[in-house]
């Protein structure tokens, strides 16, 4: 088994003091995957990834980063760390142009900026053809390979993605989440939030599921693709979490 | 008509230097900062005594650049009265503006802004007296465009005016073309996803009040320059500064440069059909107009 | 002694029409999260409309229509809520920094209308010719201001009262809902806009009565009595006593206007004449330190909001019971 590149011990964290979200929540994501959180609404998917953005205060339990203490990192520095964080929504800065949005992602790459920014024009074509418009005209997939595009020009280890296909066709979904897949094999490890659980189930190496704060239950993306309980937690909400 | 036009664009530029830093603490730290026409007394008063200071130590720049009665000791005033009003801007948030902040009372900053700007101008008061004071004695003469209409231009109105459009376009310069200024309007438009793009926010925050303590002291000056300094010269610029941002629209740093020169030709332009004492109600007026007509201003952004 | 007496009442009659005024605000911003940055201009607008309609006929300036004082009170509270009602419906709706400009903008031009406008109401020498109620049956001395003093006493506590009632109604809950999390009180199908407005007019009104007071007590109003001074002072009242409590805001009516009476008294008897040309520049500096610290390290005042929790009915008849 390979070694984490990120762990979560016991994580209890919440918007609010004496108020938890998350109790005692644990997740471990190995290099060069894609590893998966999903659960129903309200599961707190999105507060884990939060709390260990440091947008949230964790009260107790620990994570590490590549065998580092990152517990209530300050948010602008996880890039410094080699964390990148897609938010779901509001991910780009409308009044900016494309080019600007990338120009400032790009502000801590140095001399290495042109070249990286050739490379994420190159990746992502519709930007490049784009890249004096202001973002806020962008269509919602095209905002979502920008959030992504601006993630990659800080050359991350990690990526955490807040449901990046929220508000997408499911055309457009397959596409960010087939370029997720591609990362991988560039080294980039992806901690990925989805409401697509079959289709996110297709392409994920690990899935972890809560629900009520909580771990249910976790293990290889495939093992779960026809698991019944995964339908069961679901459903127990009254819920196919299914595109 | 066209006198009044000129006198008008001559306020526009220092009230647009004004309204630039107003504008941008009330969109990053999204409160109505009525301690914001203060900065613009200090600056000017600091400049008064710099200029004083700077005089004494090298006479030699203490002579008028003519035809200006500007003198090269009060230009070098005004950049250190730049310097140290961004900085006491910086310390007012700090001391003030930043505790009440983490009180988590974001509506109590408005009165605590009120507060500090009846402590600055009165402590202004008491150091330099209540009667006016200018930068320079000597009678500037007005050079005579045309004598029909008459049209009277003061070398020193087009010095301000030429400064004030150079500063603005400088800012330009920065907020679109550096990066320190797309960080400046990432945090004005979303400022977690700023801090989530590595942007330090509390590093912009103090960015900011001295971009705007640094204009509001050119602002101040120039009022001094144009009119003369008292200590209460706050209390009369600080709703034709807030009348800029709102017809400019908060948040808008072009804005507030349109919504400078609107307001000040507007205030002179309303000569010709009020008396002059109704002038102070004249960027009430423009605020109730711009508020029934289209409430977020000319480039402002519905924001909640 | 009788003088120290006279003097008392002259004191308490002030302060009680400025608790009036305290109380009104706390309306708006105790209890709705309102900033008035222009409370000087309704309190001047009930000062002005209610010595125009109650007064007799005045060469110049409008006025002089001599009507019934308690209906010429009630014009002053009228053309308050009036101007109220204007402003709060261009503003309501937008962002809470917009209130704020514009009621201080209302403020400024007041002042500048009526030191301007000697068609309406006399410019710079103001309002003259009102004759105080009654005055032929008590006359002008001491019996009078006592009389006088007795029905602002009965009108404070009678709004008192009413706010009271209003904090424990489901329409104090909703002010509070509102006012704490808006789109939650919207998502329950109520209209903040609106009722922010029905708050903002209120406590407006009740700012009018209290100018109202304050022009028939000095049967007399000029320019110089709707200075922002007065909103400074007021605001400061409210902060010290205790946003949200209707008894915070008396409290401190009362200890700020007594010790911004005693700071101007110990200014005159005991700074050096030089100095006593800024004996106002002193008493800004204190009353902005006042406003500032108590933000800073206080600010919840010295009497504290007191929660009433909507749900627990006990609560409720406790805070009845201290009627």
């Amino acid at each position: 088994m390979a070694e984490a590149i990120l762990q979560a011990t016991a994580i209890t964290a919440g918007y609010v003091p004496d108020l938890p979200i998350l109790r005692d929540v644990s997740l471990t994501v190995r290099p060069a995957q894609i590893t998966l959180i999903i659960g129903p609404n309200g599961a707190g998917k999105s507060t884990l990834i939060k709390a260990i953005a440091g947008l949230l205060p964790v009260s107790s339990g620990q994570i590490r980063f590549q065998g580092s203490d990152i517990t209530g990192i300050r948010t602008d520095q996880l890039s410094a760390q080699g964390i990148a964080y897609v938010p779901q929504t509001d991910n780009i800065f409308r009044s900016l142009t494309i080019r600007q949005n990338l120009d400032l992602a790009l502000r801590r790459a140095g001399g290495q900026a042109p070249t990286r920014l050739a490379q994420l024009f190159e990746q992502f074509p519709a930007l490049a053809a784009k890249h004096g418009d202001k973002a806020g005209t962008l269509s919602g997939g095209q905002r979502q390979f920008l959030a992504i595009a601006m993630a990659l020009a800080t050359a991350p280890k990690l990526i955490l993605m807040d449901e990046p296909s929220a508000g997408l066709s499911p055309k457009a979904t397959q596409e960010v989440l087939e370029h997720a897949r591609t990362l991988t094999t560039q080294g980039v490890s992806i901690l990925l939030v989805e409401q697509n659980v079959n289709q996110a189930l297709r392409l994920a190496d690990h899935c972890f599921i809560l629900a009520e704060g909580r771990n249910q239950l976790d293990g290889p993306a495939e093992d779960l693709r026809d698991n019944k309980i995964v339908g069961d937690i679901y459903l127990g909400n009254r819920r196919m979490g299914v595109a | 008509m066209i006198q009044h036009l000129l006198d008008g664009i001559l306020t526009g530029s220092y009230l647009s230097l004004g309204a630039i830093g107003l504008t941008l603490v009330m969109h990053i730290l999204r409160f109505a900062n009525f301690s914001h026409a203060e900065l613009l007394s200090l600056g000017a008063y600091a400049a008064l005594v710099c200029d004083a200071l700077v005089s004494g130590l090298a006479p030699f720049l203490a002579v008028k650049l003519a035809p200006l009665s500007l003198t090269g000791s009060l230009i070098l005033a005004i950049l250190v009265s730049m310097v140290l009003t961004g900085l006491s801007a910086l310390l007012i948030d700090r001391l003030v503006f930043k505790r009440v902040r983490e009180k988590g009372q974001e509506l109590s900053m408005v009165f605590a802004s009120f507060g500090m700007a009846l402590i600055m101008r009165n402590v202004i008061g008491l150091i330099f007296g209540l009667s006016p004071e200018l930068y320079s004695r000597d009678i500037a003469f007005a050079t005579i465009l045309s004598r029909d209409p008459l049209i009277l231009v003061k070398p020193d109105q087009v010095f301000v005016l030429g400064a004030a459009l150079l500063l603005m376009f400088a800012l330009h310069l920065v907020l679109s073309r550096t990066t320190f200024g797309y960080a400046l309007r990432a945090v004005a438009e979303n400022p977690s996803l700023a801090q989530v793009n590595g942007v330090n926010l509390q590093r912009t925050i103090m960015a900011v009040w001295l971009i705007g303590g640094g204009l509001a002291a050119v602002a101040g000056v120039f009022y001094g320059i144009s009119h003369q300094l008292i200590p209460v010269m706050g209390r009369d610029l600080v709703l034709p500064i807030f009348a800029a941002t709102i017809v400019g629209g908060i948040g808008s740093v072009y804005g507030a440069v349109l919504g400078g020169f609107i307001v000040g030709i507007a205030g002179n332009l309303a000569l010709l059909i009020l008396p002059s004492g109704y002038t102070p109600s004249v960027p009430f007026l423009m605020i109730l107009a711009v508020l029934m007509i289209r409430p977020h201003g000319l480039f402002g952004e519905a924001r909640a | 002694m009788i003088g120290v007496i006279s003097y008392l009442v002259f004191f308490a009659t002030t302060a009680s029409i400025l608790a009036i005024a305290v109380l009104g605000l706390n309306l708006q911003w105790g209890n709705t999260g309102l900033f008035n940055g222009g409370v000087v201009a309704f309190f001047g607008a009930g000062a002005y409309a209610t010595l125009i309609l109650g007064g007799t006929a005045q060469a110049g300036h409008l006025g002089g229509y001599g009507i019934f004082y308690p209906l010429a009170l009630l014009g002053g509270m009228v053309v308050a809520g009036l101007m109220a009602w204007i402003v709060g419906l261009l503003t309501l709706r937008l962002r809470h920094d917009y209130l704020a400009i514009a009621t201080f903008g209302v403020a400024v031009a007041f002042e500048n209308l009526m030191r301007n406008a000697e068609w309406l109401a006399g410019g710079a020498k103001g309002v003259r010719g009102f004759e105080r109620p009654l005055r032929t049956a008590l006359g002008d001395g001491f019996i009078y201001n006592l009389a006088f003093f007795a029905v602002v006493l009965l009108i404070l506590i009678l709004t008192y009262l009413f706010l009271q009632r209003i904090v424990v109604s489901p329409f104090g809950r909703l002010l509070r809902a509102i006012r704490e999390d808006e789109e939650a009180a919207q998502s329950l199908g109520k209209n903040p806009a609106r009722i922010r407005l029905i708050a903002f007019i209120t406590g407006s009104v009740i700012l009018g009565l209290a100018g109202g007071l304050y022009g028939t007590f000095y049967a007399f109003v000029s320019p110089q009595d709707v200075l922002p001074t007065l909103t400074f002072q007021i605001w400061a009242m409210l902060i010290v006593g205790g946003a949200g409590n209707n008894r915070g805001a008396i409290f401190g009516a009362f200890l700020i206007w007594g010790a911004w009476t005693a700071s101007g008294w110990a200014l005159s008897r005991f700074a050096p004449v030089e100095v006593q040309l800024y004996t106002g520049s002193v008493q800004f500096i204190l009353i902005g330190s006042v406003i500032v610290g108590m933000l800073m390290w206080r600010p919840q005042g010295f009497l504290p909001e007191h929660l009433v929790v909507s749900h627990k009915g006990k609560t409720k008849r406790k805070q009845q019971g201290e009627y």
